[in-house]
């Protein structure tokens, strides 16, 4: 895998697993991979793979069952894309309203 | 676990290491980072009982690597930079000096040598830099040791090999090992150490994970300059800056830029990381 930016990177493999998720390659309730399998598939520290599962865990978008592993939420999807919808609002909208101003542009450009 | 106390140890009257602690624990793959001659190499071996401390312990599972107990040593391998040239065929290598690891699994060893694409039947003392590398790497993380030490094991890997490199120290290493990486091309392990040891002159300047780093220090990327930046480095997509974490935020750590942050701020980092 190939990180880039400013993320963290347990935050950019994060991301890789949601867009997973969306595009329907990761389905609900499909087991994924061990803490160790994941970090030897892509050469990542396991300890960076422990941290992306919490995270998704504590998002709810997979859960643990014990002793068997990983699994995705039945509900992962929707969570995924209500998270996104509201961080597009809340940051890329404004970034883009500044942006126009900027140019003097005004909504038009979007008919 | 191991645990080093107080470790100091000399070459005739030339001081290498002086109190050095530090406890390194089962499941972690750590990153052992310091300038040239701060005794990286001398810490791993005697890490691993090659040689006697001047005065200090090692603690490895409540026992002394320097006794050489014939249990422990199987539990360890050492891995030096520069690997011996032995006048063996890879596959012959493997099968005779396997014997010394009694968990040697030779299926293991050879199926990590076609990964690794290093023909087994070839001689060693034929092949390449990076060839000759690879085999001694198969045959240590084929030793199923719980322990491993290793110093510099990417040079002389060529590209495609450095990330195999990545991936097998993973899928072929047992999930309570203690592995001790000292390196200076933080680039091809950048992905793969955490926690981060960096060792100075008869100190250790940071023993801390990647989390801890992330949430002591912030690594600013953009292009505002700031006047308490610990380290600036210019880049050509812009600056690199560190300073303490003051908000919380979580930043990708740059292994390169906390190396110079911490070497040019010791006092400041020791304070941070206490």
């Amino acid at each position: 895998m190939d990180f880039h930016g400013e993320k963290p990177i347990y935050l950019q493999i994060a991301d890789v697993f949601c867009e997973n998720i969306l595009s329907g390659s990761l389905k609900a309730d499909e087991r994924i991979p061990s803490v160790r399998e994941y970090g030897a598939d892509i050469g990542v520290n396991p300890n960076t793979v422990m941290r992306v599962y919490e995270k998704l865990t504590a998002d709810g978008i997979i859960y643990n069952k014990r002793g068997i592993g990983y699994f995705v939420s039945a509900d992962a999807r929707d969570k995924i894309l209500e998270a996104q919808r509201a961080d597009f609002l809340e940051k890329e909208v404004p970034a883009i309203k500044r942006k126009m101003e900027l140019l003097g542009l005004d909504a038009k450009i979007f008919n | 676990m191991i645990q080093v106390k107080d470790l100091s140890f000399n070459y005739g009257s030339k001081k290498v290491l002086k109190n050095i602690s530090m406890e390194l624990k089962g499941g972690n793959i750590y990153g052992l980072l310091g300038e040239n001659g701060v005794g990286k190499t001398t810490l791993l071996t005697l890490l691993c009982g090659l040689k006697k401390p001047l005065t200090g312990t090692i603690d490895t599972d409540g026992r002394n690597p320097f006794d050489r107990q014939p249990s422990l040593l199987a539990e360890q391998f050492y891995l030096p930079d520069e690997v011996s040239p032995v006048r063996y065929k890879a596959i012959d290598f493997g099968r005779e000096n396997g014997a010394l690891w009694p968990r040697f699994d030779f299926n293991k060893y050879l199926a990590i040598l076609t990964e690794f694409e290093v023909d087994s039947i070839q001689r060693m003392d034929s092949m390449s830099a990076g060839q000759l590398k690879k085999t001694w790497i198969a045959f240590a993380l084929a030793c199923n040791a719980r322990h491993y030490f290793m110093d510099e094991p990417t040079n002389g890997l060529d590209i495609p090999s450095k990330s195999q490199f990545r991936k097998a120290i993973m899928k072929y290493t047992c999930e309570d090992s203690a592995i001790v990486i000292s390196t200076h091309q933080v680039r091809d392990l950048e992905e793969i150490i955490d926690p981060i040891i960096i060792l100075d002159k008869e100190d250790v300047l940071l023993n801390a994970s990647l989390e801890t780093i992330t949430r002591k220090l912030f690594f600013d990327y953009g292009n505002q300059i700031h006047a308490d930046a610990l380290y600036l480095e210019h880049t050509p997509s812009g600056a690199i800056q560190v300073y303490p974490n003051s908000t919380g935020e979580e930043s990708k750590v740059n292994l390169e830029a906390l190396f110079n942050a911490v070497h040019s701020h010791k006092d400041i980092i020791k304070a941070l990381f206490a």
